[in-house]
């Protein structure tokens, strides 16, 4: 083989091997994606047609007060709320550690023909506010944002705000 | 007065910084060696101010002055000595000014050890770090200062505590482990930008690029090994990855370094695969740095984090943009003056370095896309969230490293420029024999899933290669004992390496199997008496009492660990709850180490229904942490490799010919 062609060989395979990479790539994205929606949001979205019950999805909102419901099979139901509109949600098994009612979660699980949600997953992942980020974005973005300013007093006025403190490293 | 002083020598630090990359460099420019001569006096004094500023953070840490804003904020006076001086660094500004101290340790070190390289190389490559040392120092002193004091008719008498998941050993040395990997590839990447400045690479840039590159690497595996562990027995929840964008930062410059790694070999022994280690090597570092940020910055989370601390989003793009774009600008116009030399077959040793190479950046490159596609997603929908979860990494990164594993034991046994792969799976016979062998006990006796029988035999693949490879080269069984020791006792430090890198990540492999197919868990709520089986124990929930320690309130769950009716352990997991606004609970596990595993006990709420209890049984997980060790401790191997400090200045190697299988 010259060297030319020797080159060429290794260019065309480095090619072909980054193409079939790019498309497990998309095709991996495609097929795992989750989209996350809160109860009113979703509700837009399926009036749209853009999502469609079956489709795995993570739902994320307020645990309505009162709403929290534990079966004797062992089936719990509680409804997450953005205050707009509600979805009822069933799951089976020990729910998180900082699981509140009035308080945020995200649910991941899959839409029921009949609009229920039946969840496989429940997090109750959040800062010292007990808000999932995602849930507090979405409450302020609709001006249901009612924590106040706590941290504003203090010290901390006067200093640039604190990092992040919900990362956890 | 301490912390003004600290303040001020990291002004002066600065200045340094900037004379340091400005005169070496014009220095280097105009071929001038009194010029060039000064970098190394300015990296000693730079050293010295960038220490005595982390001292003086430490110092208050250390004597909590809440007067000090980042005290304040990150520590409190009943915290354990050790977690005062690691909370220096467990905060955004300390740990910046971590990074800086490290950098200035590297700069350092590189001036010190490299009495043998050229002068212009090594004026270029200290001016290079001084760069980035000066970007750094010019982000903390503007945007990101931790020498902010409070004023004194408003210091508390109290700090808010740190995080109480970071207050914890190994989490404690992370921090420290994870940046002396990323500033490590940083005199890689100087390495490379001083190569395109003078427009050479040859082989013994190669050689000089090696150590640096392997003392990096071992630092950032330890620091990952770190995290992962503390992942494991501190949070609570069993699993040891999460594949979350904080571990992706680091995992992607590991990944990108893992494969320079092995590219600068072929350009220290065969002249070839220059540009593309030069490229490695600037990517291997851009990753760093937008680990370092990604994760200091809060955008991870969020593209809002931006928003929220609008002047440091900025510095921080304005410094990804300038290092990264900026040296990827200088490769595209440079790297043409790099000579391409060294012909090879696609069988040959570098065949399978460079296919080693293209995986490990193919995997880099799906982390990478997975980790930011939530990110360009919601910048792109404005505000649309989606999650990229294990699923996706699983797949993609599965499906590209399985082929690596495949290679890896046979790309040490194929000769340079040209191979024959029928010629090294004979001498790999033991391995393969050994390969299919597990496979089969898997299946049958162990009654693994085909996917679990065939991870294993990977995981045996890869281990009995690399033994086998290192039984040839010291003649096991072949010659006679005497001759056998001589050559394990003269078998070079760069070699162990290999074969223990090798190893281990057979190990580590064996140990992510067997943990995953094999695990067991039970999550229920118990009342006190209530009982678990697992994995031939039986767990007896005794109660839970209360109890303090030295800055936490703590509610302990007792149990009782019994096998075959006889009682084996008393144990306790614990919920805490720490001192100080942060109210955030962090979980103790109860964690027993067994023979085929670890039994993993964690309690967490009291419910209607009891107490939950998370019960885990999680086999041969020690091989991990073992795999991991024997790979850390490879590298330190390495680093004592003769090669790699004698001799260093003979530019040219005749010995190509002469060492046929190396």
């Amino acid at each position: 083989m010259t060297r030319k062609q020797q080159r060429t060989l290794i260019i065309v395979g480095a090619l072909v091997f980054l193409g079939m990479a790019v498309g497990l790539i998309l095709y991996a994205l495609r097929d795992t994606l989750v989209f996350f929606y809160t109860p009113a949001q979703l509700s837009e979205k399926l009036a749209q047609g853009k999502v469609s019950p079956g489709a795995r999805l993570r739902l994320g909102g307020l645990v309505a007060k009162g709403s929290v419901k534990l079966n004797d099979d062992g089936i719990i139901r509680f409804v997450i709320t953005d205050t707009a509109k509600d979805v009822s949600v069933t799951f089976k098994g020990i729910l998180p550690d900082l699981f509140r009612e009035g308080q945020g979660v995200v649910a991941e699980g899959r839409l029921q023909p009949d609009g229920t949600f039946v969840a496989d997953t429940v997090l109750a992942k959040h800062d010292e506010k007990y808000m999932p980020r995602e849930v507090a974005e979405e409450l302020k973005k609709q001006g249901l944002w009612q924590h106040g300013d706590e941290r504003a007093k203090g010290p901390e006025a006067i200093a640039p705000a604190a990092a992040s403190t919900s990362s956890t490293y | 007065m301490i912390i003004e002083l600290g303040h001020f020598a990291l002004v002066l630090a600065l200045a340094v910084a900037l004379y340091q990359t400005v005169v070496p460099l014009y220095g280097a420019h105009r071929n001038d060696a009194r010029l060039m001569a000064l970098a190394v006096p300015a990296a000693f004094v730079q050293f010295l101010l960038v220490s005595f500023a982390f001292a003086a953070l430490v110092h208050a840490y250390v004597h909590s002055d809440f007067s000090v804003l980042n005290v304040w904020q990150n520590s409190h006076s009943a915290k354990p000595f050790i977690y005062k001086i690691t909370g220096t660094w467990a905060n955004h500004e300390g740990s910046m000014l971590l990074w800086v101290f490290i950098l200035s340790l590297f700069t350092l070190a590189v001036a010190a050890f490299s009495g043998n390289l050229p002068l212009s190389l090594k004026a270029r490559v200290l001016g290079v770090q001084g760069s980035i040392s000066s970007a750094f120092l010019l982000y903390i002193v503007t945007v990101s200062s931790p020498f902010v004091r409070i004023p004194p008719d408003r210091v508390p008498l109290e700090g808010q505590g740190m995080n109480p998941l970071l207050q914890d050993p190994a989490l404690a040395m992370h921090p420290p482990m994870l940046y002396a990997g990323y500033v490590g590839f940083s005199v890689a990447f100087a390495f490379a930008i001083a190569a395109l400045m003078e427009g050479r690479v040859d082989s013994a840039w190669g050689r000089w690029v090696r150590p640096w590159t392997l003392a990096a690497w071992t630092f950032l595996t330890a620091g990952i090994a770190l995290g992962s562990w503390w992942a494991y027995y501190e949070l609570g929840w069993g699993g040891w990855w999460f594949w979350d964008p904080v571990e992706n930062a680091s995992f992607m410059p590991w990944l990108a370094g893992t494969a320079l790694l092995h590219s600068a070999i072929v350009v220290e022994k065969r002249n070839a695969l220059k540009t593309w280690t030069v490229l490695l090597a600037l990517i291997a570092f851009s990753f760093s740095l937008i680990g370092t940020f990604l994760v200091r910055s809060g955008v991870l989370s969020s593209v809002h984090a931006f928003a929220v601390d609008p002047e440091r989003g900025t510095f921080i793009l304005a410094i990804l943009a300038f290092f990264i774009g900026g040296s990827l600008f200088l490769y595209a116009i440079r790297a043409n003056t790099l000579k391409i030399e060294g012909r090879f077959d696609p069988i040959s040793r570098e065949g399978a370095l460079l296919l080693n190479n293209v995986l490990l950046s193919a995997a880099t490159a799906a982390v990478f896309i997975g980790t930011l596609f939530p990110l360009i997603y919601e910048a792109v929908t404005g505000g649309g969230k989606i999650t990229v979860g294990a699923p996706y990494f699983n797949l993609t990164f599965g499906t590209l490293i399985i082929p690596l594993l495949v290679i890896l034991p046979v790309g040490p046994l194929l000769p340079w420029k040209r191979g024959n792969v029928k010629a090294v799976l004979g001498r790999l016979k033991g391995a393969l024999v050994l390969t299919v062998l597990a496979f089969a006990l898997s299946l049958t006796l162990l009654d693994a899933s085909v996917r679990a029988a065939f991870g294993i035999a990977l995981g045996v693949w890869v281990v009995a290669g690399a033994l086998e490879e290192w039984a040839g080269r010291v003649m096991l069984f072949r010659a006679p004992l005497k001759v056998v020791f001589k050559r394990i006792a003269s078998m070079p430090g760069s070699m162990w390496a290999m074969t223990l890198a090798h190893a281990g990540l057979g190990v580590v492999v064996l140990g992510i199997v067997m943990s995953t197919a094999w695990k067991q868990e039970r999550i229920t709520a118990l009342q006190p008496g209530g009982k678990v089986q697992i994995a031939g124990f039986e767990v007896v929930y005794k109660g839970t009492r209360k109890a303090t320690g030295p800055n936490y309130l703590a509610e302990q769950g007792l149990f009782e660990i019994y096998r075959d009716g006889r009682k084996v352990a008393e144990e306790i997991s614990e919920k805490r709850t720490f001192l100080g606004r942060r109210g955030m609970p962090t979980t103790e596990v109860a964690l027993m180490h067994y023979a085929l595993g670890d039994l993993y006990i964690a309690i967490g709420d009291q419910t209607k229904m009891g107490r939950t209890v998370r019960v885990y049984f999680q086999p041969m997980i020690q091989l991990l942490w073992f795999g991991a060790l024997l790979m850390v401790f490879g590298g330190f191997i390495g680093l004592l490799d003769r090669r790699f400090r004698v001799g260093v200045a003979e530019r040219t190697e005749s010995r190509l010919v002469a060492q046929p299988a190396e």
